[in-house]
């Protein structure tokens, strides 16, 4: 805030002058960068294809329209292994993110100065890693199929998992914790009647929460041979056939919607 | 210790359950059994393709421990260049977008029209998954960068808009009341009286989506859309795990630096 005197006359602003031109300053770079960037992009688009897009966007549309109804018979054995990756994978990574979120809270680690770190590098790098890339990897190491997709949402969700979990378990309230030692209980009786009722909310929000995820995922992954619709999804678009890709995004946007309803229920339900 | 003493000791102590009725117990319980049996018998596994790829997994640990930056260290720069860049244009953006679709979908300060179209913007994006989108684009505007970056930029809109407009339904309203009651004009309510309140938030969540759009990027390439995704499934289709090692190490210190970074300043604006 800065007032300054004009003609005798008291002037606000917002802000004095050498901040005010700092923050010009800051968006002159900030534009700069932007640009620089832009160009990067610039150079390497062929603009005439650019230009042309509306006139194949509106071509792809009509090859897609009406969607091939009578394809759906052959998506029922997908859609069913696109859920089972996603719960399945989402029940895998819970059973491991549960030991790697006890050894990354702080008040339930073994060691803060071994354990934590470890813990805490199994979630950062398994976040990091997007599921698709994981099941590129996995695919080539087990085998194209379901399983492999199965494998890589299960790796995919530890972090996540784990990360949500520990920083429930650190929220605790410690005197219920104290109240269990007091009664001379071992430290797995602490665990089991201290800690786990108090986290046990945010377990199953968080469960729900990331198998809605998944199962995002989980239509997608079929493009690098890990099973699930996104197969059918790349095998249409490979041989161009537009009203099967149509149908299939239809149904995807289907399963998203339903899933987003079915997690919002739940989570509704618990809190 | 006689009947009569366990009777007034009265009944041993049990935890109580979760889910606190019996029925929905018994039910969610029963049905979850029978689903995992059905999943698991629906899925096959060939253990023999596994048992030798476990030598490939093995290569690909070792190729971890011993990553190779230098053999196509000239297509990693350029991937991760080019990730960068998609990254941040789409985020720039993308923001520029969000902050009047935000606006619109928060019903405080909207008309119900304005309110439901900015709504539905939302709704369409967060449900369309950015591969799905990308391949879309990809095959209307060609291969390239400029088919990731609009991906990006779609995706986040969906992501910032919602988040914006819940925090500005979130907001104190006496301050925006004050700045209309010195007869501010509509655009003048939104800079003096509700922007301020709102910054410290769009500033943390833009940094958080620079985060995710760097880290999608990565998977962009893998069906066309540039980025470091393309160099990454190129080697993995050639095997050289020891490449695709050095790039994942690659994303993993940048994102890691992104967000020690979006840790300082969100700790600095709030």
């Amino acid at each position: 805030m800065a007032i300054t005197t004009i003609d005798g006359q008291k002037v606000w602003q917002r802000r004095d002058r050498n901040t005010q031109l700092r923050s010009w300053a800051l968006w002159l770079v900030g534009t700069a960068i932007f640009m620089w960037c832009w160009q990067q992009i610039s150079a390497v688009t062929t603009w005439p294809f650019f230009w042309d897009a509306p006139r194949i966007a509106a071509d792809i549309g009509g090859r897609a329209m009406p969607p091939r109804w009578s394809y759906m018979d052959k998506l029922w054995a997908p859609l069913w292994d696109t859920l089972n990756i996603a719960t399945l994978g989402t029940v895998m990574a819970l059973m491991m993110a549960v030991p790697v979120a006890f050894m990354a809270a702080r008040n339930t680690t073994p060691s803060a100065l071994f354990v934590r770190p470890i813990a805490l590098l199994i979630i950062v790098s398994t976040r990091s890693i997007n599921s698709l890339i994981w099941a590129l990897l996995l695919v080539k190491i087990l085998g194209p199929g379901v399983f492999a997709g199965l494998v890589a949402i299960s790796i995919r969700s530890i972090g996540f998992c784990a990360k949500l979990l520990y920083e429930a378990i650190e929220e605790i309230d410690e005197s219920q914790v104290e109240a269990i030692t007091a009664t001379g209980a071992s430290r797995w009786q602490v665990m089991a009647y201290g800690i786990v009722p108090q986290i046990m909310p945010a377990f199953a929000g968080i469960a729900v929460f990331r198998w809605d995820i998944n199962l995002r995922e989980s239509t997608v992954l079929g493009l690098v041979g890990a099973g699930g619709i996104g197969l059918q999804l790349q095998g249409s678009l490979n041989t161009l056939a537009w009203p099967q890709v149509s149908l299939i995004l239809l149904v995807i946007l289907l399963a998203v919607v339903v899933s987003e309803w079915v997690s919002a229920k739940v989570r509704g339900a618990i809190i | 210790m006689s009947a009569a003493l366990d009777e007034r000791l009265g009944k041993p102590w049990k935890k109580p359950p979760f889910i606190s009725s019996p029925g929905l117990r018994w039910t969610l319980l029963i049905g979850s059994v029978i689903y995992l049996i059905l999943a698991m018998n629906s899925i096959e596994v060939n253990w023999s393709r596994v048992y030798r790829g476990l030598d490939r997994g093995w290569q690909f640990v070792v190729a971890f421990a011993n990553p190779d930056f230098t053999s196509r260290a000239a297509e990693i720069k350029d991937g991760m260049i080019e990730s960068a860049v998609m990254a941040l244009t789409s985020t720039v953006v993308g923001i520029a977008i969000s902050i009047p679709i935000g606006l619109g979908a928060a019903r405080n300060i909207s008309i119900l029209p304005v309110y439901l179209v900015c709504r539905s913007i939302v709704a369409v994006s967060r449900a369309l998954n950015e591969i799905v989108v990308a391949i879309l684009l990809v095959a209307i505007f060609g291969f390239g960068p400029l088919a990731g970056f609009l991906t990006l930029s779609f995706a986040t809109i969906g992501f910032l808009s919602k988040l914006l407009a819940e925090e500005i339904e979130d907001m104190d309203k006496v301050q925006a009341e004050a700045v209309r009651a010195t007869g501010a004009s509509w655009l003048q309510r939104y800079v003096y009286g509700i922007h301020p309140q709102v910054v410290p938030r769009l500033i943390g969540l833009s940094i958080y989506r620079l985060d995710i759009n760097f880290r999608e990027s990565a998977v962009l390439g893998i069906v066309g859309a540039g980025g470091i995704g393309a160099t990454l499934n190129t080697a993995f289709d050639r095997y050289e795990f020891d490449t695709a090692a050095a790039i994942l190490l690659v994303i993993i210190a940048v994102v890691m630096v992104l967000e020690y970074l979006s840790g300082i300043i969100r700790a600095r604006v709030q």
